[in-house]
């Protein structure tokens, strides 16, 4: 009988629902002469089902196990090995009978074709898949075929822009100048995304081999990686896969034997937002503020260290080795014919099966949330789901059938972004989503532009005072004309699409608003300041509980008696809310 | 007051010649001092020759650099989207009354633990998150801020 594998996911989510603990528990059996080959994976994307494991080998084949305890992973694995399903939270079979399969049935991974399948620390596991092959191929070839074929793929800028690929690569390539460098941005500051991160962490090959293959499209003989400083696996990974590559002759001097070589470095981001814009990113790797700068000229022509310079984002890398390997015709087959390829998505909020998805193009927004994602997290409706982070917006429930491509997502106000997708219910609150990302530009504008600066800051003031139920009908006109001067007075794309969550969810939940401003009220009772706490009578049993935690003392009553809240003093924090344990005060 | 940094002169003099590196020298000039004083700055600034302006322009531009001292423990708590809708709010202020800051602190009085803010720890299947130092605790409700902090608060002060 073949020996039995046993496979644990541990990238930052597994690790951080406790994948660590079981690993080092199966190395400690296997050291001391347990049965099992026993191997490190990244991120599957079932993230909700962390900690994963995958048992194969035995005769039931390929079984995935999710939400593992460690008490329980030996007697699973023993129950695997007599061919009897293990009495665990099965999610996955070979034979499709598991009760996640229809999640991943849905998808379309080449981006993340090998993420939760290889050893990311492996080199020898990636070459084992398929690995540098495509750099192979492509060293057969002129760099002008290479950038013929990533023109003909169709494919467009992941970064969120959408810009056709092929066609800045041959700004790059045709621009004078001895030095040129390519850069892989892979500072994701949207909050509420985490696609270059499972990337980078679980397939660091995957880019680097499309890093190397862009520099010798382009000429470039040097490159760098600028990773946000809040992924350090993600960072260790990329190190370790770079001096490997260059071990094995795929980086340095000489690659593969020829004359061309490359060199790349990794840049840690030293936290700010703004350096996800492409000449901010140059300006922090030259060891500066990282500002935007005017553009033309172009970083084509003048870039890094006024260098021609070709900036794309971890998911367009992650494109590039699979398009060559299988050539520009399949790529288009997949997607829509503006749209070609797939779309890595974070998938997070109110919804059932949050985690990392990789879906083709052209699937509708219907479908992702309620096929791939498993529909709502509770009983309660869906309300919105928010596209393209602080430069993004909410798009209502009318409009799911809305297909996914950048024209189509455009058309609804909000954008392609880069791929987070925030699932929000009955229980969201659309005036505070909306200062929830006006608080976050706010603060994140680099002070460059008058209109970011301020404007931001005189939105997130309006906004904070509707939420506070102190707003008035002017605002609302005033939200929208400072909307429509910070996008036109701004240089660089945080400015100018800051004001997007707010006139999302001016146009689509405007009733909301008008709830806050003229019945003071929150629809969705986040908004503390409108609501009000009531004790109910029949339910309070007098156990003094609220009127020990209000910080007004504005709750009296004696030991066993109802207590009662005094309304003329309550300043709404929900303190006795939180702390009744008899679900006997009211909040509405 | 005039400090000795002369333990700065390795760091400053290891990267010197190459181009591009004060993000990275002030990052390790900072996980050697733990933060970033004016005097510090001062003394890299007249070593380097350039304009103390230019490194304190760097230092107060990027959240990664402190320029007060920070606790021993780093409680990091996500306000990310995903997070934000799953009750944020509510882990911070257990972590507040948890570690007894008053409204204008960060930093408790003991220096154990500096309490931050940040946008998105990429976690957010697991919303609500925070991050003590390297580790990561998901799916979170305030009453279970006490005894994480617990585990930090007592035996390990090296």
């Amino acid at each position: 009988m073949s020996q039995i594998t046993v496979k644990v996911g541990l990238a930052s989510c597994g690790v951080a629902a406790g994948a660590m603990e079981v690993f080092e528990l199966l190395e400690k059996h296997r050291e001391q002469g347990a049965d099992f080959r026993l191997m490190r994976t990244a991120c599957i994307g079932m993230c909700f089902e962390e900690p994963i494991v995958e048992l194969s080998g035995g005769k039931l084949g390929t079984l995935s196990l999710g939400q593992v305890k460690p008490g329980d992973i030996l007697e699973n694995i023993e129950e695997y090995r007599q061919d009897k399903i293990p009495n665990a939270n099965v999610i996955l079979t070979e034979t499709h009978e598991g009760s996640r399969d229809s999640l991943l049935s849905e998808q379309t991974r080449i981006v993340l074709k090998n993420c939760g399948v290889i050893d990311p620390k492996s080199i020898d596991d990636y070459e084992a898949h398929g690995g540098y092959s495509a750099l192979k191929k492509v060293m057969t070839m002129s760099p002008q075929e290479v950038i013929e074929i990533i023109k003909a793929s169709g494919l467009r800028g992941r970064g969120g822009a959408g810009f056709p690929t092929g066609l800045k690569w041959s700004f790059a390539a045709q621009a004078k100048g001895a030095k040129k460098y390519v850069i892989c941005n892979a500072d994701e500051g949207d909050p509420g995304a985490f696609m270059d991160r499972s990337t980078l962490e679980g397939d660091p090959h995957n880019v680097i081999e499309g890093m190397i293959i862009g520099a010798y499209a382009m000429g470039a003989d040097e490159g760098y990686i600028y990773c946000r400083a809040e992924y350090p696996m993600a960072v260790k990974h990329l190190k370790l896969a770079i001096a490997d590559a260059q071990r094995k002759g795929y980086l340095g001097r000489s690659i593969l034997g020829t004359n061309f070589y490359f060199t790349l470095h990794i840049k840690e981001g030293a936290g700010a937002f703004v350096c996800g814009e492409e000449t901010a990113l140059m300006q922090s790797i030259e060891g500066k503020r990282g500002m935007p700068v005017i553009r033309p000229p172009f970083p084509a022509e003048s870039g890094l260290w006024g260098c021609p310079t070709n900036i794309n984002n971890v998911e367009t890398w992650a494109n590039i080795t699979w398009i060559i390997n299988h050539g520009a015709n399949e790529f288009k087959e997949i997607g829509t014919q503006d749209s070609p390829g797939t779309k890595v998505f974070a998938l997070t909020g109110k919804i059932a099966g949050s985690g990392l998805i990789e879906v083709p193009m052209g699937i509708s927004l219907r479908d992702i949330i309620y096929k791939v994602g498993g529909g709502m997290k509770s009983d309660r409706p869906f309300k919105a789901v928010q596209m393209g982070g602080p430069s993004g917006g909410c798009i209502p429930d009318s409009l799911l059938d809305t297909t996914v491509d950048y024209d189509s997502i455009n058309a609804t106000g909000a954008i392609m972004g880069s791929g987070g997708m925030v699932v929000m219910d009955s229980s969201t609150c659309m005036v505070d989503v909306a200062r929830f990302f006006l608080n976050f530009t706010q603060s994140e504008s680099c002070g460059k532009c008058t209109f970011c600066r301020i404007g931001t800051r005189r939105m997130l003031e309006i906004l904070t005072r509707i939420t506070k139920g102190l707003g008035t009908m002017e605002d609302i006109q005033k939200l929208r004309d400072l909307a429509a001067n910070i996008t036109k007075g701004s240089l660089c794309g945080l400015g100018q699409t800051a004001p997007n969550p707010v006139l999302t969810t001016l146009r689509y939940f405007e009733d909301e608003y008008l709830a806050h401003i003229q019945d003071k009220r929150c629809p969705a009772k986040v908004c503390s300041s409108l609501l009000r706490f009531e004790i109910i009578p029949d339910q309070c049993i007098g156990c003094t509980a609220c009127a020990r935690v209000c910080p007004v003392s504005c709750i009296s009553g004696k030991v066993k008696e109802v207590h009662l809240i005094d309304q003329e003093l309550c300043i709404h924090c929900g303190a006795c809310y939180s702390a009744c344990k008899f679900n006997a005060i009211s909040k509405g | 007051m005039e400090r000795d940094f002369s333990q700065l002169d390795t760091i400053i003099q290891a990267y010197q010649t190459k181009p591009g590196i004060l993000i990275p020298l002030l990052q390790e000039v900072q996980d050697l001092l733990g933060y970033l004083s004016k005097d510090a700055m001062r003394y890299i600034a007249d070593k380097m020759q350039i304009p103390a302006a230019d490194i304190y322009g760097v230092a107060t531009f990027y959240s990664m650099f402190k320029l007060k001292p920070q606790g021993r423990h780093i409680v990091r708590v996500c306000k990310g989207t995903a997070c934000h809708v799953s009750d944020a709010d509510e882990i911070k202020e257990a972590l507040r009354a948890a570690l007894r800051l008053q409204s204008d602190e960060d930093t408790t009085m003991d220096m154990k633990f500096t309490l931050v803010e940040v946008a998105c720890l990429g976690c957010c299947s697991l919303a609500p998150v925070i991050m003590i130092d390297d580790t990561t605790y998901g799916k979170l409700t305030p009453e279970l801020i006490p005894n994480i902090l617990q585990r930090y608060a007592f035996g390990e002060d090296k």
